[in-house]
């Protein structure tokens, strides 16, 4: 069984105030994380402060821009193309929700390693994804 | 402060339409009240508490208090999803031991299958071809998880793959837990799926998001329930069997700012702080209603209840072990949210009503479990596959 990859039209993330500088950086082909520069945990989705010990003194980092597969699904049933949702851990040690993108979707395993790539939303907003390496 | 024996259940109903598109969502919370109150020999003017979740219709509990026309002087909206009443169960006796309130109502009603909301799957819906779920303006984790398309049951689907992966798990050993539901279900005239399954049917039913297959969900319907929970001076002198709500505890599990672990759920810390509260330990629960918005979310919870050791609630459901009258744990004899009801997308009431109808002998005799003294109903709310609260409740037929 094979499920090759199609681009889907992807809605625009609905941005709050703060979240603006992560996107610029997904355009310019960066993915970037929010470190703590008190306990030095990183953390995601992006807060304005550290949510570990609530220190304001936060900062964005390229992440490395690899990880590894910590779950995943293929979405078959619903939707216009199938898609391949996931939870993948970066190197930096945070686990995000993702989409792993540009191979069959059938070969997707938990911990494959994985590297980041940019799928542009339907209004063009770059959104980091996952391919394998 | 404990609650254990400071409150009793006193009226449970569960509405028996399992599509209503003739009827509005406050005319449902109103026949639903109105049956729990009748089941405990109530009337409403005797309500003096009233609880409810997002499934009531209006700001908070107004628009619904309004329209039944209570007199309150308690009054409790806490959200947490499917497992909220649940959640009420356990404020509403913190409640009453306070003095807050002497008669506590609890109700939920929806009409998901009227609507057409599943809420576990996709309908097409501008560009994208997707409906995104927004829980409305401000959510600080939308912009970083709905373009990706997470839906209630792909999350869950992920929580199934980790599960397969960490554990070993099976899709056979998730097909087990449908295959008890509708086992049960079959004696239940207003199931919705009333057939009874084979590991085989389930396994043959399409994929949805892997690994969770059609038959891996439950599924949508209009209805609703109530409870009536009160203090024990009143329960005594109503004619209805006693059930004592021994112990209650509610947590909530998020992803950790993305330190995401999936192999558990909140209900890890919820059911132990519930077992100590009844003085109980799993091997007295003699019937147990845990939430089954799917065939993994029960495996979980399983494992984090501490029925079996984590990791092992695939082999534990194996084999017809939550079957009533062969299985060690009878569970959902009522066919559960699997194949009876799910109203308004939230199974918690329903888990409650069921252990009240085996506490009190009421449930079919065909799955009325012998000796049901001590039972456990517990539910997730949200999804186990990024924010959740899990709620615990055990309860003593007196
Ligand atoms: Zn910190």
């Amino acid at each position: 069984m094979a499920t090759p990859y199609r681009e889907r039209t992807i809605t625009d993330p609905q941005m709050n105030t703060g979240d603006e500088p992560y996107f610029e950086a997904a355009a310019q082909g960066r993915l970037v994380l929010k470190q703590c520069g008190d306990c030095g945990e990183y953390h995601h989705y992006p807060r304005s402060f550290c949510p570990f010990c609530q220190s304001e003194n936060v900062s964005w980092r390229d992440a490395k821009g690899t990880g590894t597969v910590y779950s995943y699904s293929i979405m078959r049933r619903g939707t216009p193309v199938p898609f391949c949702i996931a939870y993948v851990t970066l190197a930096e040690g945070v686990t995000m929700v993702t989409n792993i993108v540009d191979c069959d979707l059938d070969s997707v395993r938990v911990g494959q390693p994985v590297k980041v790539t940019f799928k542009k939303s339907e209004g063009g907003i770059s959104m980091p994804m996952f391919t394998p390496i | 402060m404990s609650i254990n024996g400071k409150a009793y259940i006193a009226g449970a109903f569960e509405h028996p339409t399992r599509k209503a598109p003739d009827k509005s969502t406050a005319q449902l919370h109103a026949e639903c009240a109105r049956g729990a109150l009748a089941d405990a020999g109530l009337a409403m003017q005797d309500v003096d508490g009233y609880f409810c979740a997002g499934d009531a219709p209006g700001s908070g509990g107004f628009s619904v208090a309004n329209h039944l026309g209570l007199k309150l002087r308690h009054i409790d909206c806490t959200e947490t999803g499917g497992s909220s009443y649940i959640v009420h169960v356990n404020h509403a006796a913190q409640a009453i031991a306070a003095g807050k309130c002497n008669v506590a109502l609890i109700t939920l009603s929806g009409r998901p299958r009227s609507e057409g909301a599943a809420g576990t799957s996709f309908s097409n819906q501008g560009a994208s071809g997707m409906v995104v779920y927004s829980r409305g303006m401000g959510v600080p984790d939308e912009p970083f998880e709905l373009p990706y398309g997470s839906a209630t049951i792909n999350m869950y689907a992920m929580v199934a793959m980790r599960h397969m992966y960490e554990f070993g798990t099976t899709s056979e050993q998730l097909a087990w837990v449908k295959v008890a539901a509708s086992q049960h279900a079959q004696h239940n005239p207003n199931a919705m799926l009333r057939e009874v399954l084979t590991v085989k049917d389930v396994l043959d039913s399409p994929l949805i998001a892997d690994p969770l297959r059609r038959m891996d969900c439950c599924v949508v319907s209009d209805g609703g329930g109530a409870l009536v929970v009160t203090r024990p001076e009143i329960a005594r002198q109503l004619p209805r069997p006693l059930v004592k709500i021994r112990g209650a505890a509610e947590a909530l599990k998020h992803q950790m700012g993305g330190k995401v672990d999936l192999s558990y759920s909140a209900g890890a810390a919820s059911g132990p702080l519930a077992f100590a509260e009844a003085k109980v330990t799993p091997a007295d629960i003699k019937y147990a209603s845990i939430y089954d918005s799917f065939t993994i979310t029960v495996i979980v919870q399983i494992e984090d209840l501490g029925f079996c050791k984590k990791g092992d609630g695939g082999k534990f459901v194996a084999d017809g072990n939550l079957i009533s009258g062969s299985g060690k744990l009878p569970f959902n004899t009522d066919g559960g949210g699997l194949c009876n009801n799910h109203p308004a997308n939230r199974g918690g009431m329903t888990k409650v009503i069921e252990a009240v109808r085996q506490l009190r002998g009421e449930a079919h005799p065909r799955v009325q479990v012998k000796n049901c003294d001590i039972a456990l109903a517990h539910g997730t709310g949200g999804s186990l596959g990024h924010r959740h609260g899990s709620a615990t409740v055990i309860l003593e037929r007196e």
